[in-house]
């Protein structure tokens, strides 16, 4: 497609630790040394529009926290490119990190303790002159009243605000240096939840307001619904479903996709208690991916072909783009 | 109607810090059947935890528990020497914490922790240990248990693990588990599988649950019965079927109304406004007022009582329509 404003193509990334000298011994008398390398992100290609909110689920160790992290240019693929309007993201190229920000899932540990909140909001947007040192104070006061936060507030450290008004902070943070797309890695989960609905309903505004482009990360597939408008799912590093919002959540392809919303009890409109059904087994471990597809272990419907093959992301459904990848369904 | 398996009635505990009496439990009375579920539900600083802490009498100085009764079993637990206390944690009651990783001995197989907490009461079961241990670590599905009991805890899963901490409670066949958000570090997957699993385990062996947790989800989809927590005090009480559908106090209506599951999407959420307010700073009055768009002058003066029954009500001035 070429309207894509942010593109990530055919990203991998492993994490390999030092094999010891030890081993290189045992392997010398045939001892087989353990798996050292995490395939955390295999082959991932996805594509953000301008203005577009994209959801990454998947469970922890599924990989989509590091591949925010790759989009931020904080760490760099191991293959493969990230490009936002056509510009290639680079670790630490200082045009890239401007272009794209990151908001984390705890403001208790994003947000340096000894720093005044309002330095640190003011901080990235004068180093990249964003902002003369003359207009900083307002540029300040007016991004912590858009989050929702006082003017007047400042001067004070985060230990002063509550965990909610943290996270207001660390949003402010990241939309002063103005950036192109934002990533939020589970910016919800570790607030309670009354002020979960308050931060989502400032996600929603801000969206409006700015027009947004957003990686949006979480393993709360209710939270993904509310905010997203294409959802895309991840499942031992590689992505197996991809679909607009409305098309993922009424008719999941994938059988992983279906099993995940089948297992998470959900409130509904008229109150009754839904029901849900647990997956059976566990995530295989990203050290050692089982080969073929990495869900048949668990899946009910894999067989022979899903052992060896490594299914491959296929449009199913045109006319909304939806993508799945397993054997079964084509 | 016989006597409740467990009954608390206006128990109290606080804390004496340098900040002042903080009344973490103010007046909490709830009580337990044979078998029930009981969802204690509420956010981080509610008392929700304190109060599973209570009913062991597990509270360390500078806490204590200031008032009240807890009744189990015939037996009041309130002022209850350490032996006795000691007869029944572990035996009679049994507690699941929310990380698996620290409750588990990191240095010991499963087989070592286990023979540990079945030493420590003078069992009531007959056979031997490994039969029980093996029977209770298959109960919660351990995979070829045998196998396993060997291991230790790094060897499990986060899931695995917890399954191994329910076994352990699950071995002095306890009347009362109570589960203080044992779900909450664990996948959705995972979660989904404990939660089937203790719904048959309470089932097939007649054990009650206290089921503390934040998420009202997960707690409308075990419990019988729900409590909601706000500063310290249950604000609301009641089946969980009626909580849900036609919930009185408006905090608990808030917090239904926080989930993005019952509203189309992008649409904005009904948020309380505001935070809750510290146990060391809290308001005149009804705690839930200054976010509490029904508040009154009556509700910033004096603390709601409680209107109802122990089982079904709410403390609220200006209660939700019961909605036919």
């Amino acid at each position: 497609m070429t309207d894509e404003f942010v593109r990530i193509d055919k990203v991998t990334r492993r994490f390999t630790q030092p094999t010891p000298w030890t081993e290189h011994v045992m392997a010398r008398f045939g001892v087989e040394p353990p798996a050292r390398t995490v395939h955390a992100v295999t082959n991932v290609s996805l594509g953000i529009k301008r203005g577009e909110a994209l959801g990454l689920v998947g469970e922890s160790g599924c990989g989509k926290s590091t591949l925010g992290r790759i989009l931020c240019g904080i760490i760099p693929p191991s293959e493969g490119h990230v490009s936002i309007g056509g510009e290639a993201v680079t670790q630490g190229a200082a045009k890239a990190t401007r272009r794209v920000q990151m908001v984390f899932q705890n403001p208790f540990a994003s947000l340096n303790p000894r720093m005044p909140i309002g330095a640190a909001i003011g901080e990235g947007p004068l180093a990249h002159g964003l902002v003369s040192r003359a207009e900083l104070v307002p540029y300040i006061r007016s991004w912590l009243e858009r989050v929702g936060l006082p003017a007047d507030v400042a001067e004070r450290y985060p230990h002063q605000f509550s965990g909610g008004q943290r996270q207001r902070v660390a949003i402010a943070r990241a939309l002063a240096m103005q950036p192109d797309v934002l990533v939020c890695d589970e910016p919800v989960a570790s607030l309670d939840v009354s002020i979960q609905a308050q931060i989502l309903n400032l996600f929603l505004t801000l969206r409006e307001e700015l027009d947004l482009t957003l990686l949006f990360i979480s393993h709360d597939l209710g939270v993904v619904r509310h905010i997203c408008d294409r959802v895309a799912v991840m499942y031992l590093g590689r992505i197996v479903e991809e679909a607009e919002t409305a098309s993922l959540y009424d008719n999941p392809a994938h059988p992983y996709t279906r099993a995940l919303l089948d297992s998470i009890p959900r409130l509904e409109a008229d109150g009754i208690e839904a029901q849900f059904k647990a997956i059976a087994g566990e995530l295989p471990s990203p050290l050692r991916p089982p080969p073929g597809c990495a869900f048949h272990e668990r899946c009910p419907l894999a067989f022979d072909l899903c052992h060896s093959e490594v299914p491959l992301l296929k449009t199913i459904d045109r006319s909304d783009q939806h993508r799945a990848a397993c054997h079964a369904l084509c | 109607m016989s006597e409740p398996l467990l009954s608390v009635s206006g128990l109290k505990t606080n804390f004496d810090t340098r900040h002042g009496l903080l009344r973490a439990v103010d007046d909490v009375s709830f009580s337990l059947d044979r078998g029930e579920i009981l969802g204690l539900v509420g956010e981080s600083g509610s008392g929700k935890s304190v109060t599973g802490f209570s009913l062991l009498g597990l509270i360390e100085a500078p806490g204590r528990i200031a008032g009240g009764s807890i009744r189990f079993d015939g037996q009041e637990l309130v002022g209850a020497s350490i032996d006795i206390l000691r007869s029944i944690r572990g035996r009679r009651i049994a507690m699941i914490f929310q990380d698996p990783a620290m409750t588990l001995n990191p240095v010991l197989t499963i087989r070592q922790q286990m023979k540990l907490a079945y030493d420590a009461h003078q069992s009531r079961n007959t056979g031997d240990f490994t039969a029980r241990a093996l029977e209770v670590l298959s109960k919660v599905g351990i995979p070829d248990p045998a196998a396993r009991i060997d291991a230790y805890p790094h060897q499990f899963s986060g899931g695995m693990r917890q399954r191994v901490a329910i076994a352990i409670a699950l071995m002095h066949r306890p009347d009362i588990i109570i589960a203080d958000e044992p779900t909450t570090a664990l996948d959705v997957s995972i979660q989904a599988q404990i939660l089937a699993e203790m719904r048959g385990l309470a089932q097939e062996t007649g054990t009650a649950l206290i089921w503390i947790s934040h998420d009202l989800a997960t707690i409308a989809a075990l419990a019988n019965r729900i409590a909601v927590m706000y500063a310290g005090r249950i604000v609301e009480q009641g089946t969980t079927a009626a909580l849900i559908r036609a919930p009185r106090h408006p905090y608990t209506q808030g917090l239904l109304n926080s989930r993005p599951d019952r509203f189309p999407p992008k649409a904005k959420l009904p948020q309380i406004r505001g935070a809750m307010p510290s146990l060391s700073n809290l308001p005149q009055g009804c705690a839930f007022a200054p976010r509490c768009q029904f508040a009154s002058d009556l509700c910033r003066s004096a603390i709601p009582p409680w209107s109802g029954t122990l089982h079904d009500g709410f403390a609220c001035y200006h209660p939700l329509e019961r909605t036919p």
